[in-house]
């Protein structure tokens, strides 16, 4: 069988591309979404730990975070999703991107929270001494001197997660979500040939990431040159 | 000196710290400070005679064990949290001895900050190209914190401390990290601004060779006065 015939068979032929287009649309509204829960829970998650680790208070929020962050950490997202999916809303109709969404969101929001209590320990303790001679007080010197400072130091480290997080989804097809990987799964299993299906799937993944690591790199290079300004 | 008001009066401060194997430490023994009006006051000591700790109280941002501290008629030391985030932020100024200026900010915008914070109400852009001249910055004012010297740095930060027409301003070792040259330099600033902008200095120094640029000098050692004058 010539390529061309190969292509005509896996992509043309009863509309098989649509499962790959399909797959990558699913792919990319459970990435962007949980990515914006795992910012969410993540920087909650941060302030708490730097909150407590700075000034003693929250001492049981702490404690909540740390479960969570060990068992997310300590577990993988696969049996995660399992876990969402098939004990938690075991009994409830529910959409499975959403399942995926939740998921995902909950597990980044830990690598996330990480990532931001790293930033804001990072900076100096002056800077809290400099709120305070200010004249504001915790939540304030927060606000207004820690987290701008934290953010931009952190900011390159979080476009990575979102990258990270792209590729993790692949695993929604655990509960039977036909994203992009499942898609470039179930062409092959219908036409037989592995090759072009899944080296496709391969492909898209790397042009999306490399595209987002060129972001990521020109956002770092602008944050450095603003350090210089 | 006996002609001149008294701006703040602190009156048998005592503060003792907890030691980690439990008992405490005295750090200040008794002490009593008038601060005139219109003065540069300068607290002089070795390390560990408690100056910092005193200057502390004085300003706000500690609370002495023992003792009352006046300011325009009230014991500052029995104000609500809130109400001496208020004074700090609009009737005092302090400035450390490492340099605490924000450093995603340009000069002018650390010294513009601390206006916005006090809630300055006159022309902003005037009064932060003001206080930048007068510590002889007028020509740097757009360069970022890491761009300036050390001296250059701690003079963006007596800017900061003073934009906002504080009556009182504390320093903590203002000259301790300059050389003496700059040193003199800021003294020179402090001078100017007791006599241009009714402004009120009291500084911690161990530097002897500080002590003739003084209105009054208190000695401590080991948390006590040893010597006024």
């Amino acid at each position: 069988m010539d390529l061309m015939e190969s292509i005509r068979q896996n992509f043309i032929d009863e509309d098989r591309w649509k499962y790959l287009f399909d797959g990558l649309m699913t792919t990319l509204l459970i990435t962007i979404f949980a990515v914006l829960i795992g910012l969410a829970l993540g920087f909650l998650v941060a302030i708490i730990r730097s909150t407590y680790l700075k000034t003693g208070k929250l001492k049981i929020a702490n404690f909540i975070c740390h479960v969570y962050l060990t068992v997310i950490r300590g577990t993988p997202v696969v049996v995660q999703l399992l876990i969402t999916y098939f004990v938690i809303f075991g009994s409830v109709d529910i959409s499975k991107v959403l399942v995926a969404i939740l998921a995902f969101g909950i597990n980044s929001g830990a690598y996330v929270a990480e990532i931001v209590r790293g930033g804001i320990m990072s900076i100096d303790n002056g800077q809290f001494e400099a709120g305070r001679s200010l004249g504001l007080n915790y939540r304030q010197t927060m606000q207004h001197i820690i987290m701008p400072q934290a953010l931009k130091t952190v900011l390159p480290a979080l476009a990575n997660e979102a990258i990270v997080l792209l590729k993790e989804t692949s695993v929604a097809g655990y509960i039977a979500i036909a994203d992009l990987t499942k898609g470039g799964d179930i062409i092959r299993s219908q036409t037989f040939s592995p090759f072009l299906p899944l080296i496709s799937v391969a492909l898209i993944y790397l042009v999306i990431v490399m595209f987002l690591t060129h972001l990521t790199g020109k956002l770092e290079r602008r944050l450095a040159a603003n350090d210089r300004r | 000196m006996a002609f001149r008001e008294i701006i703040m009066r602190a009156d048998n401060i005592t503060r003792s710290f907890p030691l980690a194997g439990g008992g405490k430490i005295q750090v200040l023994k008794g002490i009593s400070v008038e601060i005139p009006k219109k003065s540069i006051t300068l607290l002089r000591g070795r390390s560990g005679s408690g100056k910092t700790t005193l200057i502390n109280i004085l300003s706000a941002l500690d609370y002495p064990t023992e003792g009352r501290v006046l300011f325009k008629d009230q014991d500052i030391t029995k104000l609500s949290e809130g109400a001496r985030e208020a004074l700090r932020r609009k009737e005092i100024g302090i400035i450390f001895q490492s340099v605490s200026l924000i450093p995603i900010m340009t000069a002018y915008e650390n010294v513009e900050f601390s206006l916005r914070l006090a809630g300055y109400e006159g022309d902003r852009k005037e009064r932060v190209e003001k206080a930048l001249r007068l510590v002889g910055l007028g020509a740097r004012m757009h360069h970022m914190p890491q761009e300036l010297s050390g001296g250059e740095q701690q003079r963006v930060a007596i800017a900061r401390a003073v934009a906002h027409r504080p009556k009182l301003i504390f320093a903590d070792e203002p000259t301790a990290e300059l050389d003496s040259g700059t040193a003199r330099h800021v003294m020179k600033i402090f001078k100017n601004l007791v006599e241009e902008e009714d402004i009120t200095i009291v500084m911690t120094t161990h530097d002897i060779s500080l002590m003739d640029a003084a209105d009054k000098t208190y000695v401590m050692e080991d948390g006590e006065v040893v010597k006024n004058g």
